[in-house]
């Protein structure tokens, strides 16, 4: 408006006629479309701070009658190194209480324990390397979907122990574009013995795991293999599948997994009420939450599959949940369940929360100014 | 042939392919593991580059990370390129999906 005032009072009432005018016009839509070319700042040339993150749950899981109190800490701790190098460790800190049978106030054991520790050397785009203690790539709940604040439902799947000891060793990754409409990811790794760190023991194995994910579809499909080089030095096979149809805020994730200690199955899905038209703000944080998992018991034996916290006896289980997310990174859980097995049925309910925190370990101030914030910095 | 054997022979085997494929592809890709040279040339990003990428950036966070969990609030560029640092290595996300969902994450 200011412009328009300013150019009557140039060129009087025939300003709009004027050639000058015209002349003056174009040049401040060029300058003004110049100005929409003006780089802005890439996220890329930031450098990478220090990370302290992980979760925090406390949950009820009452299992035929009986209350376990699981309260659990998972800090995970991020140091980049340049632009290539990722030093990441996730630590679990989690106390078991229940009320012994003859009565008394609730006890039990506080279990500490690293889950990694491992170094990442991005080699180039398809390839990184890991060395040190790093989750097994068997299937992927183990490595994608175990903290509490990610995962659908809170009791574990009845095969996730299958093959999912921690490794020690050295593991080559990478995911990378096939065509503009295929990824494929892949891990292959060898695990020596327990080196020692923290309580839970690795085994020498060697394995790996490939998937192909087709990002029109949101499909995910892949197959893992495990090779045991120690005591009866078995191989293990499982498959997994991930899948959001386009429509519908749904999501189908599933496992199977073959090996000595069992073999079984579990299929859950997860659907956001986002697209109810009533009481649509909360309807939003709203997820419903299901799953069906069968275990066959192996070849173990000799309470060998107690130890691996298998069940000891052919299971069935059918759970159903609701999870509520109260703000970003906090939700409430709530579930019920039913286990069929030939050591006896249960229900299964359970009920707490869960919440991830991140807090940076250094200066997050941005170095480079973003474009379309300076000017208001220098007009206050 | 000792199964021990076998598995040894089939775990050199599967180096041999890696490292042949790294050599094969290697470098070949865009990414931050480009030269320096590159990495100056993708300092800035023009206004309208910006809205493409911020588009798919999005796309490719919801195929990517949506599969798993809720997108989370967005943090400064410095903590939102570690945390996908740590994605990229643990959902082995591609280079070229990790750069967008950044770009797209710190808008």
């Amino acid at each position: 408006m200011g412009f328009f005032v300013s150019l009557q009072f140039l060129f009087g009432g025939h300003w709009r006629t004027h050639a000058a005018a015209r002349l003056l016009m174009a040049g401040m839509v060029f300058v003004s479309l110049a100005s929409a070319q003006t780089p802005s700042a890439s996220p890329d040339d930031e450098k990478a701070v220090p990370i302290l993150t992980g979760n925090v749950g406390t949950f009820s899981f009452v299992t035929a009658g009986q209350n376990l109190i699981d309260t659990q800490i998972n800090p995970v701790l991020l140091v980049p190194l340049g632009d290539r190098w990722l030093i990441e460790s996730r630590a679990e800190f989690e106390g078991k209480f229940q009320r012994p049978l003859d009565g008394g106030p609730y006890q039990g054991p506080v279990n500490k324990h690293v889950d990694y520790a491992q170094l990442d050397y991005i080699a180039n785009p398809h390839l990184t390397v890991t060395v040190g203690r790093f989750l097994t790539p068997f299937g992927i709940f183990n490595e994608r979907l175990y903290p509490v604040w990610i995962r659908f439902l809170q009791p574990d799947p009845l095969i996730l122990p299958i093959n999912t000891a921690p490794s020690d060793g050295a593991m080559f990754r990478g995911g990378f574009p096939l065509s503009s409409k295929l990824n494929l990811n892949y891990a292959a790794y060898v695990s020596a013995a327990s080196i020692g760190i923290g309580s839970v023991d690795s085994e020498r194995h060697v394995g790996g795991r490939i998937g192909v994910f087709v990002p029109g579809h949101r499909l995910e499909l892949g197959g893992s293999w495990q090779k045991t080089l120690q005591d009866e030095r078995k191989n293990a096979f499982g498959f997994h599948m991930e899948w959001q149809p386009g429509k519908v805020p749904l999501t189908l994730r599933s496992e199977f997994a073959h090996s000595f200690e069992g073999s079984g199955y579990w299929v859950e899905g997860g659907y956001r009420l986002s697209q109810m038209t009533r009481w649509q703000r909360a309807m939003r944080r709203t997820e419903v939450v299901a799953r069906l998992q069968q275990f066959h018991t192996g070849e173990i034996g000799g309470g060998g599959d107690a130890a691996l916290g298998l069940p000891s006896a052919d299971t069935r289980e059918a759970d159903f949940g609701v999870n509520y997310f109260l703000r970003d990174g906090l939700k409430g859980i709530f579930s019920y369940g039913r286990q069929f097995s030939s050591a006896g049925n249960a229900n299964q309910w359970s009920f707490g929360l869960a919440y991830r925190f991140l807090i940076p370990l250094g200066r997050v101030q941005s170095a480079i100014e973003p474009a379309n914030e300076a000017p208001e910095r220098h007009n206050p | 042939m000792s199964q021990r054997q076998s598995a040894k022979t089939l775990f050199a085997l599967l180096l041999w392919t890696l490292t042949f494929a790294t050599c094969l592809f290697g470098g070949t890709g865009p990414g931050r593991t480009g030269s320096a040279k590159e990495a100056a040339a993708s300092a800035v990003v023009p206004v309208i580059d910006a809205v493409n990428m911020r588009i798919q950036g999005e796309q490719r966070f919801h195929a990517n990370c949506g599969r798993c969990h809720a997108a989370p609030e967005k943090f400064p560029p410095r903590m939102m390129k570690t945390v996908l640092r740590h994605m990229r290595v643990r959902a082995t996300i591609t280079d070229e999906d990790m750069h967008l969902v950044l770009f797209y994450m710190t808008q």
